[in-house]
């Protein structure tokens, strides 16, 4: 009990970070329709921005998060205008393609920068480790969890109840008809893509804060898995992908804990493609029929 | 009948063309071991890629499996040749490569081809993903670690005629019957099946068809490069056979060709770029995609069929 007890509590810190990734990767499907490849190498631009203000300019913890979240969201508008805007129109395989290409351009460029080599992420905040009915819970898993909850919540007010989260959900349903409604398309998807990589840039800081090392390329496979979070979830649902990621974070560390680790992506995939079968459109998506 | 008979064998006589102008650059030394890696490395990826681009451009089925299914290919040839390393035993391999490949390619397809798009995608990634850790955790494919010292049973001969062969069957496949009721099939499923064409059936056999090929280019992977790990079949290798296809123009398989040599020769030259490679790579498809979108040639298609009636008409014009 108390083995599955700390299991769910490391699965749930891990899924907060999923979630925060899976949060971009669903805004920008729902609304563009494409699977933003580059959306894990901007997660990674804020773990690397967050090592280099906190090393260098001596930031503490939450303005390291802040700017980070400012710099990245800044990145993605810049990528969406340059790489994804001239392709507005042209067949979707093509946008996807271009993502590919900007995700190898950030991996390599990084690469190339600042060299390929793992560091330690500075530990701005002392590791504390509670022991609450015999579960060990850290300071930093609280941290992780606290600030992906307080982000999504804000998310999920800033498209709920702001004006522009209401052209956001407009455009995602019908691009036409919002703009013959006066919605501004480039402002409001330049805004989503704003939103996801500041959520991404939020994510890396945590994470580099949680693992302790940061290289560039290591937004490659949890980009991947937060996809597959915000497929689970319902792609295009905002709740779908919080909970897609909390359910991949818990069953990663489900069945690392049982000592298939060398199964345990094995395990993620064989679940998405169970889902998929049993739901087609994930587990929040709306099923939309087809007519003639 | 005639015209395609006639077009084929058109095709023919440029394929043994195109064997004797390498065969004679060989002998004369114009094509060193470098330039010869360069050749064959275009030559798989053309098996490869013709047989996603099929997958993708002629089915609309959007795969992202398939570095799974050439993982298939390639570790049955490794693992067959290590007790068989003769000629038959690389062939023998290669036939139960693809019988292995087709197995999978229905156990994957059967329940996932239902699904559309995106889901898709996502769905033959998950699927080629658990392939590949499955190998990553066997005995008898040496785990992480992979194979080596695999008997070099693929020289470029082997290559070349593999992939005239499986580009011209095909090519084939596209024109005959089966060929246009997958078409159809990608047009419009809805109307598709409405004109009594089982859509399943054949989305599935295109996926069959092309994990088959994936397949063979495998096993001529693993047969000359000699070394395989299961790290070389991971997402990023079904993304690079991806990118041929759609740099090419997805639904041209001329033009997964010409991407094809275009990659390989462009990876070549970058090879003096050192670091800098990936960073010119990764711009070029960018900007090929931005101001190229549908791809170098679109869905045009090199066709002697075309020509020749072309060539007919302005005869009869003439007269």
């Amino acid at each position: 009990m108390q083995t599955i007890g700390q299991q769910f509590i490391n699965g749930l810190s891990l899924g907060s970070i999923y979630a925060l990734l899976a949060l971009g990767y669903t805004m920008v499907y729902g609304i563009i329709k494409l699977i933003n490849f580059a959306h894990g190498d901007i997660y990674m631009l804020g773990a690397f921005w967050g090592y280099y203000v906190i090393n260098q300019l001596h930031f503490n913890f939450i303005l390291a998060m802040l700017s980070a979240m400012l710099f990245c969201a800044l990145v993605g508008v810049v990528i969406e205008y340059f790489a994804y805007r001239p392709l507005r129109h042209s067949p979707r395989i093509t946008a996807l393609i271009t993502a590919i290409g900007v995700s190898f351009l950030l991996e390599n460029g990084m690469s190339y920068l600042f060299t390929a080599n793992t560091r330690s992420f500075p530990q701005v905040i002392k590791t504390v480790t509670y022991h609450v009915a015999g579960l060990r819970i850290s300071n930093i898993q609280l941290l992780i969890l606290g600030s992906a909850c307080f982000l999504m919540l804000l998310l999920e007010l800033i498209i709920k109840r702001t004006k522009m989260g209401k052209a956001m959900r407009a455009v995602a349903v019908d691009p036409t008809a919002a703009q013959l409604v006066g919605i501004n398309l480039n402002h409001t998807i330049s805004f989503t893509f704003a939103l996801g990589s500041a959520m991404a840039g939020a994510a890396g800081v945590l994470i580099g804060l949680y693992y302790n090392s940061i290289d560039p390329l290591m937004g490659m496979t949890p980009g991947i898995k937060a996809f597959v979070a915000a497929v689970i979830g319902g792609i295009g649902s905002i709740p779908g992908a919080s909970l897609g990621g909390f359910i991949i974070g818990i069953l990663e560390t489900g069945v690392q804990a049982i000592g298939l680790s060398a199964y345990k992506d094995a395990v993620v995939y064989f679940v998405l493609i169970v889902i998929l079968l049993v739901m087609p459109a994930g587990i929040f998506g709306k099923h939309t029929k087809e007519k003639v | 009948m005639k015209a395609r008979l006639r077009a084929n064998l058109t095709w023919l006589a440029l394929m043994v063309l195109g064997f004797v102008v390498i065969d004679s650059c060989e002998f004369t030394g114009l094509i060193n071991t470098f330039i010869e890696n360069m050749l064959v490395t275009i030559g798989i990826n053309v098996i490869l890629a013709t047989g996603l681009n099929l997958i993708i451009g002629f089915s609309g089925q959007f795969s992202l499996g398939h570095a799974g299914f050439m993982a298939i290919g390639a570790y049955a040839t490794g693992i067959i040749t290590q007790t068989m390393a003769t000629p038959a035993g690389f062939f023998i391999s290669m036939v139960v490569g693809m019988l292995i490949a087709i197995v999978a390619a229905l156990i994957v397809g059967i329940p996932t081809l239902r699904l559309r798009g995106d889901y898709l995608a996502i769905a033959t990634m998950g699927a080629a993903e658990i392939i590949r850790l499955l190998i990553n955790n066997l005995k008898i494919t040496n785990g992480a670690a992979g194979l080596f010292n695999i008997p070099a049973l693929a020289s470029w001969a082997t290559v070349y005629v593999l992939m005239c062969l499986t580009t011209i069957v095909t090519v084939n496949f596209i024109h005959s019957r089966s060929g246009r009721a997958i078409m159809a099939v990608r047009e419009d499923e809805i109307a598709a099946e409405a004109m009594g064409i089982n859509t399943t059936r054949w989305k599935l056999a295109a996926f069959v068809f092309g994990a088959a090929t994936a397949a063979i280019g495998g096993s001529l992977h693993a047969a000359y490069i000699q070394t395989i790990a299961p790290s070389d079949f991971n997402i990023m290798a079904s993304i690079a056979i991806l990118i041929v296809v759609v740099l090419g123009g997805v639904g041209s398989m001329t033009g997964t060709f010409v991407a094809a040599v275009g990659l390989g020769a462009l990876d070549t030259i970058l090879q003096n770029f050192g670091t800098l490679r990936m960073i010119i790579y990764s711009l070029a498809l960018i900007l090929i995609m931005i101001f190229k979108p549908s791809g170098l040639l679109g869905t045009w298609e090199l066709s002697f069929r075309r020509l020749n009636r072309h060539h007919l008409k302005e005869v009869t014009n003439h007269e």
